[in-house]
């Protein structure tokens, strides 16, 4: 499997991507672990005739835990979410969701900023990103602009990104309470049949307040407000995890594929999310 | 066709030099170009395994890698590790312990082990389980690859405390 010939550019600042991409438009992709592009790119899914690999470009590989929010470099990955022992003490989520992603070997090569950037539905950390209500910060040649990770996604593959920026930092208020991303799926390596992540603020004994969002249930993922919603004000009790269940059926839209029949997955994402708001609650 | 581009690489303690299409696969590189067959090629999609190698003291799969990310790296291969007269202590192991039956993914497997273990010198069962989830065998139900994991990882930190 040999992918279409390219030009191969290896910019050493973010001023020399930018270059390439306002030369090439439309014909030029940035990469970054390539483990999402290169297997496109073999099956000649994808066609790159101007690759930018930024691995010399420098100056987003860092974590930064700050008091309020939490800062992480584009090219960080995903095994560097699962080593950095401060990100996992401010936002344990991160890390339970990066342990589930792909494999020891492609984990050292993903990234956060691939991840989110790629408009795929079956990657774990935009579902993740729009349950903490994370922003991602583009540089294109007008400059640096935010989006929110709620206003990301609007097609498969089709992101608010325009195709001359480049996502360089996603950034996320310190999430509080209890936590939970919970996945199921065929294999190692495969992607979710039905994913969810759950974050909830317990006040006493009932919800305070809790942010929903699922994985490959729809051609983006699916921060589900109204799921959120059910939740609060209850003991998060039987009727109102129900309510919840009912609430994102409503909101996911799944097609069927080799990963089941659409009965199938709703009924997946179902099980997932009742187990990732039992597990969040406890946390809580 | 792209212009061929300049690449040097140290695979195994060896400089290389030689002109590439950007597009190959480091897999191919290794292979066919400088004859180093001890990773294998078996799925191409980067799920088996089979090609894993060390970049920049990574397990990467090589055949989810072009050349030109490659150029400057430094490589090891099942072939860096130990010979038939020297062998590592994970491939005496995985000898010992039966952790091979056809062997296809032998060195994939022992690559990525040698990184598992420098990262967690004393893994449990379920560690290692976890830690070698990139790497498929079709041949031995893995119970006799944990084994010999867990083997190496003895020998290896016997014979650390012994040196100390």
């Amino acid at each position: 499997m040999i992918p279409a010939s390219f030009e191969y550019h290896r910019p050493q600042d973010m001023a020399g991507v930018l270059a390439v991409l306002e030369e090439h438009g439309d014909d030029a992709r940035v990469m970054a672990g390539g483990h999402s592009l290169i297997p496109m790119m073999k099956l000649r899914m994808a066609d790159v005739p101007h690759l930018i690999d930024l691995q010399d470009v420098g100056g987003m590989s860092d974590i930064d835990v700050g008091e309020s929010s939490i800062r992480i470099g584009a090219m960080v990955t995903q095994a560097e979410i699962i080593d950095h022992a401060g990100l996992a003490a401010a936002a344990p989520i991160l890390r339970e969701a990066a342990l589930q992603i792909a494999d020891p070997q492609v984990r050292y090569m993903g990234t956060v900023g691939g991840n989110v950037a790629n408009g795929d539905p079956g990657n774990d950390m935009p579902g993740l990103m729009q349950c903490l209500d994370a922003s991602f910060t583009v540089v294109g040649p007008d400059g640096e602009r935010d989006i929110t990770a709620r206003e990301f996604y609007e097609a498969a593959y089709m992101t608010a990104r325009e195709d001359d920026e480049v996502l360089t930092a996603v950034t996320i208020p310190t999430p509080k309470g209890g936590y939970a991303y919970e996945k199921q799926k065929r294999k190692i390596g495969d992607y979710a049949t039905a994913a969810a992540a759950v974050q909830i603020v317990k006040d006493g004994d009932s919800c305070a307040s809790a942010a929903i969002a699922m994985t490959n249930l729809s051609d983006t993922p699916v921060y589900s407000v109204d799921a959120g919603n059910a939740l609060v004000g209850t003991s998060v009790d039987k009727a109102a995890l129900d309510a919840a269940v009912a609430a994102m059926l409503g909101d996911i839209d799944p097609t069927e594929d080799n990963r089941g029949p659409v009965a199938f997955k709703n009924h997946v994402a179902g099980v997932i999310l009742r187990r990732a708001i039992e597990r969040a609650w406890s946390r809580a | 066709m792209s212009k061929k581009m300049h690449i040097k690489l140290n695979v195994n303690g060896k400089n290389e030099e030689f002109l590439a299409e950007p597009r190959e696969l480091l897999i191919y590189t290794l292979r066919e170009r400088l004859n180093i067959t001890g990773p294998h090629i078996g799925c191409e999609t980067s799920h088996c395994g089979a090609c894993t190698v060390t970049i920049n003291g990574k397990s990467v799969k090589s055949c989810t890698m072009f050349v030109a990310q490659a150029d400057g790296a430094e490589v090891t291969t099942i072939e860096g590790l130990g010979g038939p007269d020297d062998l590592h202590p994970l491939q005496e192991a995985f000898k010992e312990h039966h952790g091979l039956q056809c062997g296809y993914c032998t060195p994939g497997m022992i690559t990525r082990a040698t990184k598992l273990l420098e990262e967690n010198p004393n893994p449990t069962e379920e560690e290692i389980r976890f830690g070698m989830a990139g790497n498929i065998c079709r041949c031995t139900g893995y119970q006799n690859i944990v084994k010999s994991i867990q083997a190496a990882a003895a020998e290896m930190n016997a014979a650390k405390e012994a040196a100390e």
